[in-house]
């Protein structure tokens, strides 16, 4: 079985983080395609599914073009998406939570684009051109996403007793899950250096809008989850993972 | 006075003048074409389901993202036709609750279950290419907005049929098992996709009128002979059969005969008994009551901003 456990180059690990939480939320939004509320809605976030996987081929194909070029090893998209058991996805917890109703859903949507914003902001930046490239083009998808999802938590937080309720059991729900993200690991710390403090900021104060303007308050919470971008997850992730690299685990080798 | 405009309308259809929503029409043609319009525009948002069910299994990030844009291009077709429909005097939620309360149709291909990957294939290539057959005559269908949303509809459906077959040109290349999975696909898919062109034409009620109107061009039985005549082509390059022992080149007619349809299984599946009505209009409703405080929150919130505005 493949696994890339042994891998020490920080990019390459960054590369299968920043992956990895695309296809892992683009799995769970992809699972509202034909279930939402409103059919127009379920367009638009099948239409963020759609970036978010076409996201992680991008970081995909490029951490397996380093691989083959420092190990030697033929990977592929297919192969790091299929094929890697759940201690080699190095994404964060929160995008492997179930989606729950669709404020929730929406909710996660906002700080995961929130984060990615402003991590893709500085990574435009970077002198890895085929990086800061994979980052620019990302950003305009993400820009949508952000205001998508805004617009959703400020309508529904803002909206009837009911959902305003409803919004805030969610924020009690997920909001242990959103340290995660900007507690950096040596990985990120070394591809990112200074500017992983400006992305704390900017994804604080990008967050800390939306919700007071939604009316939402974030809970205090006593201890946060994490463990993810080292590979430590929560249940969640064997069971995505059973389903969606069924064939290619059924039919070993086969071409599709 | 009602005779003469009757005769205008019948006169504007002859000619091949596009009725607009504005126009005088009988009351039978918008009740036929709200009908009509409707049972095809829950058809796609019925047929995501089937579909959908393997959005979580695609077997590549490719073949994931062929599949998610094509469902979500079957939602905006659902979109196109509901507006159509509305443009008649029906509002999309009274379609709705139609559909909910199953007083509705819509396709009854829909209430067959998607079970091997190869199903992503078959439903492109013969459920969607069943589905063009019908629907390009409808192009030029007598009812303006109707005709303009199938326009559109028919440029990314037969789109869809290329990647289903291409789908399964892979698989029919590939190994044993996959092999198999196509055959099987298409013996499943066979037969209901040749009902979706409705009963034969002796039978179909709704037939004589309809040609009449231009809202229908062709009948059933022409357009089912026509979908033969190309699958039992198409087939032969995947090097795969059809599951019909009848089906045969008649050079007389030029064209291929088929097998005896059980019309049974037809009426059953209209009727509610096909493996998957309740299912599907399980999850239809799901997503609507459950979808319930959101709408009414997205209301609130939006007559909230335009009072302070």
């Amino acid at each position: 079985m493949m696994t890339t456990q042994e891998i020490e180059n920080p990019l390459i690990k960054f590369l299968l983080h920043l992956g990895d939480n695309a296809l892992i939320m683009g799995h769970r939004n992809s699972e509202w395609c034909g279930h939402g509320p409103i059919l127009e809605q379920d367009i638009a976030l099948t239409n963020i599914a759609l970036d978010q996987i076409g996201q992680a081929r991008n970081f995909y194909q490029y951490a397996a073009k380093l691989i083959l070029e420092s190990s030697g090893e033929q990977l592929t998209e297919d192969s790091l998406a299929y094929l890697r058991d759940s201690w080699d996805f190095k994404n964060c917890l929160l995008v492997e939570l179930p989606n729950g109703h669709w404020g929730r859903t929406v909710l996660k949507q906002l700080i995961v684009s929130a984060y990615q914003f402003c991590v893709y902001q500085e990574l435009e930046k970077n002198a890895d051109k085929q990086l800061a490239a994979i980052a620019s083009k990302s950003l305009k998808e993400i820009t949508y996403h952000f205001r998508w999802s805004s617009e959703w938590v400020i309508r529904l937080g803002d909206g009837t007793s009911e959902s305003t309720q409803k919004m805030k059991d969610a924020l009690d729900a997920i909001w242990p899950y959103t340290n995660e993200w900007t507690n950096f690991s040596d990985y990120e710390l070394n591809i990112l250096g200074d500017s992983h403090l400006t992305i704390r900021e900017n994804f604080e104060e990008k967050l800390g809008a939306v919700l007071s303007e939604a009316g939402l308050t974030a809970p205090t919470i006593a201890f946060s989850q994490d463990g993810g971008k080292k590979g430590n997850h929560t249940e969640h992730l064997g069971y995505i993972l059973a389903e969606m690299q069924f064939l290619q685990r059924a039919y070993p080798n086969a071409a599709w | 006075m009602g005779t003469n405009l009757e005769e205008q309308f019948q006169q504007k259809i002859d000619q091949e003048i596009k009725i607009e929503p504005k126009d005088w029409m009988p009351q039978k043609y918008r009740h036929t074409l709200i009908r009509q319009i409707s049972q095809h525009a829950h058809s796609e948002v019925v047929g995501m389901l089937p579909e959908g069910n393997w959005i979580s299994r695609a077997p590549s990030l490719k073949r994931k993202v062929i599949l998610l844009a094509k469902i979500q291009d079957e939602a905006g077709h659902g979109l196109y036709l509901y507006s159509a429909a509305e443009t008649l005097g029906i509002s999309r939620d009274e379609m709705y609750h139609q559909l909910h309360a199953g007083k509705a149709k819509y396709s009854s291909i829909f209430n067959y279950p998607t079970l091997t990957w190869a199903d992503m294939g078959a439903v492109g290539w013969l459920v969607d290419g069943a589905a063009i057959m019908n629907q390009v005559p409808l192009c030029r269908t007598s009812y303006g907005p109707y005709a303009r949303a199938m326009v559109r509809v028919c440029k990314e459906e037969s789109f869809h049929q290329r990647q289903g077959f291409e789908s399964l040109l892979v698989l029919s290349k590939g190994t044993d098992e996959q092999k198999r999975m196509c055959q099987d696909a298409i013996n499943r898919w066979w037969w209901p996709c040749l009902m979706m062109f409705g009963p034969p034409d002796d039978e179909s009620t709704n037939t004589i009128q309809s040609m009449q109107w231009k809202i229908k061009r062709f009948s059933n039985d022409e357009l089912r002979q026509k979908f033969v005549n190309m699958i039992a082509e198409q087939v032969k390059i995947l090097g795969m059969t059809l599951p019909d022992p009848d089906l045969k080149w008649n050079e007389e007619k030029k064209q291929y005969d088929f097998g005896a349809i059980n019309w049974e299984e037809f009426k059953q599946v209209i009727q509610g008994n096909g493996p998957c009505n309740k299912e599907r209009l399980d999850a239809r409703r799901k997503a609507w009551d459950e979808g319930a405080w959101v709408r009414e929150a997205a209301l609130a919130y939006s007559e909230k901003k335009s009072k302070q505005s």
